[in-house]
């Protein structure tokens, strides 16, 4: 296999990564992204969500060129090469444009049944605008050409130019993107401070005007290009360890305050999405337990999360399927421990089960309980496929939490216990049986650990949390449906735990704000949603399978080549948390 | 003795072993109860039986491609329901297309040997896209990786599916020349079923003549011996592999037509994830990793999945006992799991492999 091969002539190279570039802009393009990202302006109305969706096919072109040839050959000629890329990356939308308008509008208007459109749903004459820039087919072909070359080059740029200028031009692009792509968030949190002066401003209509997103785009490159060298780690461990812990508190209870003011200055859209990204949070805890921790991958998470919910639902419901009438706090108790008890039920069969066949088993449970959710078989006990209406908002102090901002305190004490049962979990000794049990079961037995009582309370713990997110939604919701607890929740929960870093909670947050706060933000994400998934899901895999923010144990595992990883660096949040009794 | 007993007696096993004499006892009581009860006549059972076999041939070819894959790189190819859904998905459009311009009507088996070049073609790419892109840089990685990239490399072809075909609801036509019935035994069997049946269990015997006959089927199997050593003979795994995903792919596909033959309505970008798990129960059922294993599990699971509904759940009393299908599919794959993880033909896998 070893062979003195001869390196890649550039001409290769451009062309291939050329050809990459161009297929995840087809790519984009045929799926319809590009066109319904377009709705959004980013900055002014010529630069959309679309176009930036279109660059990243040019952009990545130029980058992949660069890197290549970055040792190879001067800085100019490596800048050429992604220009090259770059225009090789049109090659195929000028092909998508041609198929178009030859199968797509020529039928149309000769009145032909036939279109490719019956086929291909978003090969439309609107993609074909959108990828022509609106100047006509032959001009606005020669553009397209024009625009990916340029963003090969800046990708390539991006990859070569010197640092501190490079730094600044990245982050500054960058950031003004975010801000433009979140104009919606960036105004409703202006609002709630400033009223509506600065934002009609800075903003027309969810695009950001020129002159401000210049000013945002000066912010970003100052921001990166006279940053001062970090030695702020370095400093801080010369802080004396009484200071340390103070400043620690300090910081902790600024963290807590800011988390409670948060609703209020976010305002009644976006405390929906702090509601369900804290709800998937508590679930992501749970989940992490099980798969972070005692390496057991649950595919049916979602059912002990419907548990929780019809457990709260059958307690408190005011219509006649309800048997208690309990309030919302004496319920949430019982659905915890039903929670619970349904883990240890569920988790004994799969006791025997190792890897990839316990991942189907649970799957299989999963299912089966939807299945059983839906029938009429169980439907005088919990509603069938009508579900349980009219289930009552808690109440606390004669104040009935019926709104987003209220119910987030509700879902904030549920995420504060959660965390906080989890770190004492994973610092006692059951947690060191559990991560014992995930690197090697057989050994960990050998030791004298139980795996049975430490799987089985894995499941169970984990089970409990879910049961206790069901529960809060189903009281928040005050109507459950069995088609709410299909796969895709367990999916969810476990993408977003594996993409911030299994095993550990300052990832599991950062997880689940990304899976769930972005696509509640981005509302022409949400068709793409599952899509994105499932590329990020591989993508992580492929590219950084210890997740954004890895548990430190596991950083060290997959890179134990370099030397010097400190426990703490990966885990902020934890160690404020954990500070107490380290 | 007893002592002996006792320092092996475990509460798991005795726990496990109650659980499933229960099982036992309740599918007894269901099927006495149904028979007992006699709601159904002989022609009625063997109805069901011809559209569970049909149904289960389908299940079967899919799970050919599970189990192959299983046998050489134990992973589970979780995506392998999309590259089913993907050929018959694409499919579907030829097929319109050909009965709108009456080429359907005209030259009906030659219309059905291009569905089957296109859904094959169509679900082979997919296949060997999916092992190059997804699975092969992964070779070397711990097993949990590739099961999860398998996860999302199923919902990226579903939605991207979606995204090229869109989300409705689409059919393939009926083909005139597969109406009717005929009779086998006595009983009125559909055209369509026996075509289905006979077909995929030619395409099936195909498949075990093409591993055991073949050089390619060689070293297929040799590969999933032992790759190193596979290689060491001069045998080009990476190229056996993808030679593997590519005949997974291609039964995949036509496993697509047949359903759209079979089932006409229901073509859409979600159709492959439940057959997918069923095919991976079936292949489980039959013993991962053998081929006439998959072929056998996936007939039997039809049939189970067709019959065992009436025949045991009304028996037990509970109302509308067909809205629980899936579930009974689900359960037995629980079940085989829990009890007899080699399956029906499977080599007992050490623990570690397992």
């Amino acid at each position: 296999m070893i062979q003195n091969r001869a390196p890649e002539p550039i001409s290769r190279i451009v062309t291939k990564y050329g050809l990459i570039g161009s297929l995840i802009a087809l790519y984009v393009s045929a799926l319809g992204m590009v066109e319904s990202f377009s709705l959004r302006p980013v900055v002014g109305d010529f630069l959309t969500l679309g176009y930036v969706i279109l660059a990243a096919g040019p952009v990545g072109a130029g980058i992949l060129t660069a890197r290549a040839l970055r040792d190879r050959t001067s800085r100019r000629s490596a800048i050429g090469a992604s220009f090259g890329a770059g225009a090789v990356s049109s090659s195929l939308l000028l092909v998508l444009l041609v198929v178009i308008v030859i199968f797509v509008i020529r039928p149309d208007e000769a009145g032909a049944e036939v279109t490719l459109q019956v086929m291909f749903v978003n090969l439309n004459s609107g993609l074909a605008e959108i990828l022509t820039f609106g100047l006509g087919n032959l001009l606005g072909a020669l553009m397209l050409i024009l625009f990916c070359t340029i963003m090969g080059g800046a990708g390539g740029a991006a990859v070569l130019v010197r640092d501190p200028l490079r730094a600044g031009l990245v982050t500054g692009v960058i950031l003004t993107i975010l801000v433009g792509i979140f104009s919606d968030t960036v105004s409703q949190v202006l609002q709630q401070v400033s009223g509506r002066v600065i934002i009609n401003i800075v903003f027309v209509q969810k695009s950001l005007r020129p002159i401000p997103a210049v000013l945002v785009f000066a912010l970003g490159f100052s921001m990166a290009y006279f940053r001062v060298p970090r030695r702020s780690k370095a400093r801080w461990q010369q802080v004396p360890d009484t200071r340390q812990k103070s400043a620690k508190r300090g910081f902790f209870i600024a963290g807590l305050l800011l988390l409670i003011m948060l609703p209020w200055l976010t305002g009644l859209f976006l405390s929906q999405a702090l509601f369900l990204i804290g709800l998937y949070i508590i679930m992501g805890l749970g989940l992490n337990i099980v798969v972070g921790y005692a390496g057991l991958l649950d595919l049916g998470y979602v059912a002990f999360f419907a548990f929780g919910a019809y457990a709260m639902g059958i307690l408190t419901t005011t219509s006649e399927l309800g048997i208690t009438n309990l309030t919302f706090w004496s319920a949430l108790p019982i659905c915890v421990a039903a929670g619970v008890l349904w883990g240890l039920l569920l988790g004994f069969p799969v006791l025997r089960l190792r890897g990839d066949y316990l991942a189907i088993v649970t799957l299989g449970f999963g299912e089966i309980v939807r299945i059983l959710a839906l029938s009429d078989w169980l439907g005088p006990i919990q509603g069938g496929p009508q579900g349980i209406l009219h289930i009552p908002n808690p109440v606390i102090f004669g104040v009935t939490l019926n709104t987003p901002q209220t119910m987030y305190y509700v879902v904030l004490l549920g995420v504060i216990l959660a965390a906080f049962v989890t770190i004492r979990l994973r610092d006692a000794r059951l947690g060191r049986q559990w991560m014992s049990m995930r690197e090697d079961e057989d050994v960990s037995e050998a030791m004298g650990i139980n795996l049975v009582s430490t799987k089985l309370l894995a499941f169970a713990i984990g089970a409990g949390f879910s049961a206790l997110a069901g529960a809060i939604l189903a009281a928040r919701q005050s109507t459950i449906f069995p088609h709410s607890f299909n796969l895709i929740i367990s999916i969810n929960v476990l993408a977003g735990i594996i993409v911030g870093g299994l095993g550990s909670i300052p990832g599991v947050i950062v997880g689940m704000v990304i899976l769930v706060g972005l696509p509640e933000l981005l509302r022409e994400f949400t068709e793409y949603r599952f899509l994105m998934y499932g590329i990020l899901l591989i993508v992580v895999m492929l590219v950084r399978p210890e997740g954004f923010l890895p548990e430190a144990t596991r950083k060290r595992e997959l890179h134990s080549d370099e030397p010097g990883m400190a426990p703490a660096e990966a885990a902020p949040l934890e160690s404020v948390g954990a500070g107490g009794q380290e | 003795m007893l002592r002996r007993f006792f320092e092996r007696f475990s509460w798991v096993d005795f726990i496990l072993r109650l659980f499933q004499i229960g099982i036992i006892i309740a599918m007894i009581v269901g099927l006495i109860n149904t028979i007992s009860a006699g709601r159904y006549t002989n022609a009625q059972w063997a109805t069901l039986v011809f559209a569970g076999l049909a149904q289960g041939s389908i299940y079967a070819l899919i799970a050919l491609g599970y189990t192959l894959v299983y046998g050489i790189l134990r992973l589970i190819n979780f995506a392998h329901g999309e590259v089913y859904m993907f050929g018959a998905l694409t499919t579907v459009f030829l097929a319109n297309a050909q009965a709108r311009s009456g080429f359907l009507d005209e030259h009906p088996w030659l219309s059905i040997l291009s569905w089957f070049l296109l859904a094959g073609v169509v679900s082979t790419v997919i296949a060997v896209l999916l092992e190059r892109i997804a699975y092969r840089p992964l070779r070397n990685a711990p097993r949990l990786v590739p099961l999860i990239t398998a996860i999302g490399a199923s919902f990226a072809l579903q939605y991207t599916a979606r995204g090229l075909y869109g989300a409705e609801f689409r059919s393939y036509p009926t083909v005139d020349a597969l109406a009717g019935t005929i009779s086998i035994l006595g009983f009125n069997v559909p055209v369509v079923q026996v075509v289905v049946i006979v077909a995929a269990v030619i395409l099936m015997i195909g498949l075990i003549g093409f591993v055991d006959r073949t050089k390619i089927g060689t070293s297929m199997r040799s590969v999933s011996e032992d790759k190193d050593v596979s290689r060491l003979m001069g045998i080009d795994v990476d190229k056996v592999i993808v030679i593997t995903f590519a005949i997974g792919g291609l039964l995949a596909g036509a496993a697509g037509v047949f359903n759209g033959l079979f089932r006409p309505v229901g073509v859409f970008f979600f159709m492959g994830f439940f057959p997918g798990l069923k095919a991976f129960t079936a292949a489980v059922l039959g013993g991962i990793g053998s081929v006439p294993g998959a072929a056998i599990g996936g007939l039997l699971l039809g049939i189970v999945e067709s019959v065992f509904p009436n025949l045991i759940l009304e028996g037990l009393g509970i109302p509308s006992a067909n809205q629980l299908r899936d579930a009974f599919a689900f359960t037995m794959l629980v079940l085989i799991l829990i009890f007899r993880p080699q399956g029906i033909f499977g080599e007992k896998l050490a623990e570690k492999k397992a």
